[in-house]
């Protein structure tokens, strides 16, 4: 084997073209280039806006379909408002969750990511943050515009309920709450899978397909660990201003969100020790 | 300044990277040679923190990757030009990658006009020709204004004018005194490029010198002579210890290309002009660093039954 030193003496270095940091780079400066990668791709915008109207848009077509149901004393039109933003927005929301991690590694613009900044958890902490905020914010508003637009549409003669109305603000922001913990259920799961596919695909099979199983029970169990579950019957009392099916057997509102955000903190967990530790 | 000790990785029972030792220093391009699957992206990743080695470690100036104060000041690294989301704009790209180091934001502008593409930064990448993508990992690798700087191939699918870019990039950022640590199996562009080579094969090392060592140490020289009168000069330089071979026909008015092996060209000269015989081109043939290197890495392919000639070419390289 050949093993040399070539030497040259090094020339005087330039003026630097970029100021030294002033402290270490840390979490600050990734925070906002998380939102930087979050704002400047398409599919963002698609999948918000996406998500709004479907909220919104089921808000109405619900209350016009309902608006015969208006006097009846279990109708609940605070939860027939939010049905759209909560169980079509979870279909949507779960996209851009799991985007936010899964198409690093789709495009490989993960390398880069970690060599920019190496510090992993920093990086998996500002991606989930800046998701959490965005997806917070577009949520609350889906669920306001969906729980107004649903109530107008049924008017105060057919059952409309006002903001001040007993529990209907509480569903309006736990219905927020809920689909937030829907992004970083898939967020968790993507950084676990790293296919986008994979991850949605998981997350469906999770919250759809396991409630849709358990149904196979005998009832007595079912009811058992039907609060338990992170879909299905256990959503209801999320954004329920009326008693429920099965309420008897189930956690009250805070309760199921408890349960569901428990879910979405295993693989938020998960995907957080997966990502510090595996190879890139 | 790059210093992997008894590096190694494996990925399950696949052996990337087998004890590799190293330092890369500034002021100078060095060259990281070897046949594809050597091993040079893995050990690439493994500086970079991407993976983690399976034993040895390896510093950036004097640090593992995870633990620099601002990754992006200290090394800029290119490992793979269409590793971008498509969909982002150049100038969003290079911005997103600035701001986790708070580097700011005109310094975005700048890079893109250093790699001449202010024109497109608004457009996103996913139109960019594989040319104009070099340019924007390249770019990307500049932000920072970093001591160290990789380039895992990155002259690979360019056009002559992009090879020739790149070329002078490298050498005018290691003339500023900047660690430049370029990866290539196109051996004739680090020929032009490199001033130190290390060559890998089989995850191992098997060289470590100045490239115009790599080449003067790896073949022998021969020297090319052309006379009219052949026989008589094989005879003279026979009797002085070279060997002299007739390679090519004669011309019509009766002169033959010589290749000589043993004898240097002065000697040569010397020798002819003693026997009276008129020389009309006397020229070093260089090995080139293509054979240099086909050399040395067909050792590497039989490596257990060329343990011996390495060992030899060990010797060779203290001796000098």
């Amino acid at each position: 084997m050949m093993t040399s030193r070539t030497v040259r003496p090094a020339p005087a270095r330039p003026v630097r073209a970029v100021p030294p940091a002033v402290k270490r780079p840390g979490l600050a400066g990734t925070l906002r280039s998380e939102f930087t990668k979050l704002r400047s791709v398409r599919s963002t915008y698609f999948t918000l806006i996406a998500f709004f109207l479907a909220g919104a848009g089921f808000a109405i077509a619900a209350a016009a379909g309902n608006r015969a149901n208006g006097g009846q004393a279990l109708f609940d039109p605070t939860a027939t408002s939010l049905q759209g933003a909560v169980h079509l927005g979870e279909l949507i929301i779960v996209v851009i969750g799991a985007l936010v991690i899964t198409s690093e590694y789709g495009t490989r613009m993960i390398s880069t990511s970690l060599t920019a900044m190496p510090r992993r958890g920093v990086l998996y902490v500002a991606k989930a943050v800046v998701l959490t905020c965005v997806t917070s914010a577009v949520a609350l508003i889906t669920s306001l515009a969906s729980f107004f637009a649903g109530q107008a549409v049924l008017g105060a003669g057919h059952g409309g309920a006002s903001i001040a109305s007993p529990d209907a603000l509480r569903s309006v922001l736990l219905s927020a709450v809920f689909v937030t913990c829907c992004a970083l259920l898939a967020f968790g799961l993507g950084a676990v899978i790293r296919y986008t596919a994979g991850a949605v695909t998981t997350l469906f099979g999770l919250v759809f397909l396991i409630p849709l199983l358990g149904q196979a029970l005998p009832t007595n169990w079912f009811h058992e660990i039907e609060r338990w579950l992170p879909g299905g019957g256990a959503l209801g009392p999320i954004i329920a201003t009326k008693p429920v099916p099965d309420a008897a057997y189930l956690f009250g509102p805070y309760g199921e969100l408890a349960v569901f955000a428990g879910y979405a903190a295993i693989a938020l967990i998960a995907g957080f020790l997966l990502f510090r530790r595996r190879d890139a | 300044m790059i210093e992997a000790k008894a590096l190694a990785k494996r990925y399950g029972d696949k052996t990337a990277v087998a004890g590799l030792s190293f330092t890369v220093s500034p002021g100078m391009v060095t060259g990281f040679l070897g046949p594809n699957g050597a091993g040079k992206t893995t050990t690439m990743r493994l500086i970079l923190g991407l993976d983690q080695p399976t034993a040895g470690s390896v510093t950036v100036n004097g640090k593992p990757f995870g633990g620099l104060y601002s990754p992006m000041r200290e090394v800029g690294a290119l490992l793979d030009a269409k590793a971008v989301h498509g969909g982002r704009s150049a100038h969003n790209h290079l911005l997103c990658l600035a701001q986790t180091n708070d580097i700011p934001r005109q310094r975005v502008d700048e890079v893109l006009s250093i790699v001449g593409l202010s024109d497109v930064a608004r457009k996103r990448s996913k139109g960019f020709s594989l040319g104009m993508s070099q340019r924007l990992g390249i770019a990307a690798a500049l932000l920072g204004d970093p001591e160290v700087l990789m380039f895992d191939e990155p002259v690979n699918g360019l056009d002559p004018e992009g090879i020739l870019w790149i070329r002078n990039l490298m050498k005018r950022l290691a003339a500023e005194g900047r660690t430049v640590f370029v990866s290539s199996h196109l051996m004739s562009e680090m020929e032009n490029t490199a001033d130190h080579v290390i060559v890998i094969g089989r995850g191992k090392l098997i060289a470590d010198c100045s490239m115009a060592e790599l080449i003067a140490r790896s073949t022998q020289q021969a020297v090319l002579v052309r006379t009219p009168r052949p026989d008589e000069l094989a005879r003279a330089l026979a009797a002085a210890g070279g060997q002299a071979t007739i390679t090519g026909n004669a011309t019509p008015d009766g002169s033959a290309e010589l290749e000589v092996r043993g004898l240097n060209p002065e000697r040569i000269g010397d020798l002819a002009f003693a026997a009276g015989v008129p020389l009309h081109l006397l020229a070093p043939s260089r090995a080139s660093l293509e054979e240099a290197f086909m050399e040395l890495t067909a050792d590497s392919v039989e490596y257990q039954g060329a343990a011996h000639e390495l060992r030899e070419l060990a010797d060779a390289g203290r001796e000098a």
